[in-house]
């Protein structure tokens, strides 16, 4: 069965959402166990969090302050933010239903459900003791519409489309807290960490899911080059940025006339294999960073052209 | 006893589940005294489980209001059901084949020879002035002569318990997916009465709408690129739309999808370049279809579809042009339409109705406008009616002024007293008044919905059974109680 043009954009869009959407409320999370581990004379705060999502001048806009709960507001309830958990999850929710005859019903029922969740309950994010838990719904429902397609959706291009975009908005984020949590970090920066660089670090590494991934491969003491590796380079880990490169790879395959995009995404593939990234000064790994974003759009942009 | 009964009196009206002695009727006993049995809790779980089975399989109907645009809501439904014995049923089955295939007839009549208008049983002028009739469809050949492949007729009881039709929604009627979907909910919430009673299942109705819809395709032989067209997200029915062609394994597509090339075959447009499409059930009003031939200004539509369907390369079901006969002056002339093409009474009477065309009939109508309900002839969702003996003085000398000035555009039926059902209201069952959408499909052969979409005015005394004005819907039950232990 041939895939209609707007269908397939729809299943893309729906993969980057739902995936942004889990990566907001994991990003969230482990900024909130963070500071709670930090002395309060470390300055690190939340605006991070806002640079992360190159959205600071709209936040200012919003907001006089960088307080917790403007950035927490902003990123997960606000509707103004068109990158906010809830208008992620608003879109994933009114895509699916303009392809309710594509995805498997359960799907659809997970995702209506979750957005009206998300919606409800929005105001107990706000508070710490609540906000766990009502991330942890949001992480788990993600996980959930993500299962029930691998397990009831037919693997066809559809499929495909919808691993393009959770694999290119995962690289996407993973370069994103890349990129603000080293520069934030610099300043301490050294072969010695202190025990709250460390602690950054780790949170960096955790913001992904991936410090247990990260300790169980390296089986190293937490360093910012082994930290840069693991998350740019290593092929096993589903949110490095390798990896989710890997499976992009793996999907165009099975799409026709690839050639536009896969070329585009294989030379990103080069550079970064002749890269090495934990080897860069923060200022060269910066631009490096730039660099492989500029490449993520222009793939975007060129499936966008070919398919949609 | 947890569900107050004790308020429920039948009085001078039928009642589907209890005779005027209070007794329930043979068919319902079982569900009855099942319904008495269950206490409170159980009642509130299920009313609960209803709820929340809705709200997240989203189905949803969309309210057009002028201030706030569209909202989404739950469609409302009502978890006791509605009995009709099967033995009943297929009197009405037969009497609604009947129907659509003399309006089929009727319709491709009107577009060929015209015998009907020549031989003077259906009025020259009537035609001339019809909205729903297409010049551009003259002389067209529809496969198999068919051009209503669905109709949704409305049926309602009066007080003496005798099923009429009220209306055929020839255009685009909708509710299917409803019927189908509260069957889910019920068989989740009352399995016990499904093993119980004989309950005839309703489930097979998108295998048989494919069916209809892929005998029509113009290339027999290949498997046919059946596709469903919907106006998009923003149409009240867009829910069954998505459903449907989700149950039928079609693709859902809207205009912009489509394209007709120069070949005048339609394609759609794919990720790997244009795929040819055989049958489309759209979902789109006829003037929206095709700016070439209809409203210039149409975004929701497909330039040049109607040169394709013309050529043959397509087909549309239903065919443009079917809702001439979709029209409340036409629906007068139905028992005489059985009569002409099948030499046949009508097996289900009509609902007496006056042509305000007729002097002698609208002089009828405006002495007695205090028990009468006047209907546009074109309108449906029960927009722009009057209800004679529920209107306002002001509103009633409207509707006389509406009807000299249009007199065409207008019909009029004496009240009937809708038949009612016991609908849980809090705690209570109170009766509310009901009607019943059976849909037709008409192919190769005419195949009939088991029951179908039960509509209940969920205010008190309404009888205004429309989504779009507070009405809900329960599940039909056809109980086959000859196999009922």
């Amino acid at each position: 069965m041939t895939m209609l043009s707007r269908v397939a954009s729809k299943i893309y869009w729906m993969g980057r959402y739902v995936e942004r959407a889990e990566n907001t409320a994991r990003l969230i999370n482990v900024n909130t166990h963070l500071l709670l581990d930090l002395p309060k004379r470390v300055l690190l705060g939340w605006e991070p969090i806002v640079d992360i999502t190159s959205s600071r001048d709209y936040f200012y806009s919003l907001y006089e302050e960088a307080d917790e709960r403007s950035v927490v507001r902003f990123m997960v309830t606000d509707t103004r933010n068109p990158g906010s958990i809830l208008n992620s999850l608003n879109m994933v929710r009114e895509d699916t239903r303009t392809i309710r005859d594509i995805i498997p019903r359960e799907a659809w029922e997970q995702t209506n459900e979750l957005y009206l969740k998300a919606k409800t309950n929005a105001q107990s994010v706000l508070t710490q003791r609540h906000r766990y838990d009502y991330l942890r719904t949001i992480i788990l429902g993600a996980q959930t519409i993500n299962g029930m397609l691998a397990g009831t959706m037919i693997h066809d291009e559809g499929y495909e489309f919808l691993r393009i975009g959770r694999n290119l908005e995962r690289a996407d984020m993973t370069t994103r807290i890349i990129d603000v949590r080293s520069a934030t970090l610099l300043p301490e920066m050294s072969e010695d960490l202190t025990p709250f660089a460390n602690l950054q670090w780790m949170s960096v590494l955790k913001s992904l899911t991936a410090y247990q991934m990260y300790r169980r491969k390296m089986r190293l003491r937490i360093s910012r080059p082994d930290v840069l590796k693991f998350l740019l380079l290593e092929e096993t880990f589903p949110r490095a940025f390798n990896h989710t490169l890997r499976q992009v790879n793996g999907c165009l395959k099975n799409l026709p006339h690839n050639a536009k995009p896969f070329k585009l995404l294989t030379e990103l593939q080069k550079k970064l294999l002749h890269a090495k990234p934990h080897e860069l000064n923060q200022e060269d790994l910066h631009s490096f960073i730039d660099e492989l974003q500029l490449s993520l759009i222009k793939i975007h942009d060129s499936i966008h052209e070919n398919y949609f | 006893m947890t569900i107050r009964w004790g308020s429920y009196k039948v009085k001078n009206l039928y009642d589907e589940m209890l005779r005027a002695s209070g007794r329930p009727r043979p068919a319902a006993q079982t569900l009855s005294s099942y319904l008495r049995s269950l206490k409170d809790q159980e009642i509130e779980e299920f009313k609960v489980a209803a709820e929340s089975a809705i709200h997240v399989m989203g189905i949803t109907f969309t309210v057009y209001t002028e201030e706030e645009g569209t909202i989404d809501r739950a469609w409302p439904f009502d978890i006791i059901p509605r009995i009709i014995d099967k033995k009943e049923w297929q009197q009405i089955e037969n009497g609604l084949k009947q129907r659509a295939q003399a309006l089929n007839l009727f319709i491709d009549d009107l577009y060929n020879k015209q015998r009907i208008v020549k031989d003077k049983i259906f009025p020259a002028e009537l035609l001339e002035d019809s909205r729903n009739f297409r010049p551009q469809c003259v002389g067209v050949n529809p496969p198999l002569g068919i051009w209503a492949h669905i109709c949704g007729s409305d049926l309602v009881r009066d007080k003496d318990g005798t099923f009429y039709v009220l209306e055929d929604n020839l255009r685009v009627p909708s509710g299917v997916s409803y019927m189908l979907e509260n069957r889910q909910v019920m068989k989740r919430l009352f399995s016990d009465m499904f093993d119980q009673y004989s309950i005839l299942p309703v489930d097979d109705y998108p295998s048989q709408l494919y069916d209809t819809l892929a005998a029509l395709s113009p290339r027999p032989g290949d498997q046919p690129e059946v596709v469903v067209l919907t106006p998009g997200i923003y149409n009240s029915a867009y829910f069954e739309h998505a459903y449907l062609a989700q149950q039928m394994g079609a693709e859902l597509v809207e205009g912009s999808d489509l394209v007709v090339n120069q070949d005048n075959v339609v394609y759609m447009r794919t990720i790997e370049g244009l795929a040819r499409v055989d049958v489309i059930y759209r979902r789109i009003d006829d003037l929206f279809l095709d700016p070439e031939v209809f409203h210039p200004d149409s975004l929701l539509g497909v330039p040049g579809l109607m040169r394709a369907w013309k050529a043959g390369n397509v087909a549309l079901a239903n065919a443009p042009g079917a809702g001439v006969a979709d029209d409340k002056v036409v629906y007068a002339f139905v028992p005489e339409i059985i009569k002409y093409y099948l030499d046949q009474d009508a097996l289900i009477p009509n609902v007496p109705t006056y042509k305000c065309i007729d002097k002698q009939e609208r002089d009828h109508v405006i002495a007695h406008i205090d028990k009468m309900v006047v209907k546009p002839a074109n309108e449906s969702g029960g927009y722009g009616m009057l209800i004679g003996p529920q209107a306002s003085k002001e509103e009633r000398e409207k509707f006389v002024r509406l009807m000299r000035r249009d007199p065409r555009n207008y019909v009029a039926q004496p009240m009937l007293t809708l038949s009612t059902a016991p609908t849980l209201v809090g705690n209570r069952v109170e009766p509310r008044h009901l009607d019943l959408r059976p849909f037709i499909l008409s192919g190769e052969q005419t195949t009939v919905t088991t029951g179908g979409l039960t509509r209940v005015a969920l205010r008190k005394g309404s009888t205004v059974v429309n989504s779009s004005q507070g009405g809900g819907s329960k599940d039909t039950w056809i109980v086959d109680m000859e196999a009922t232990i």
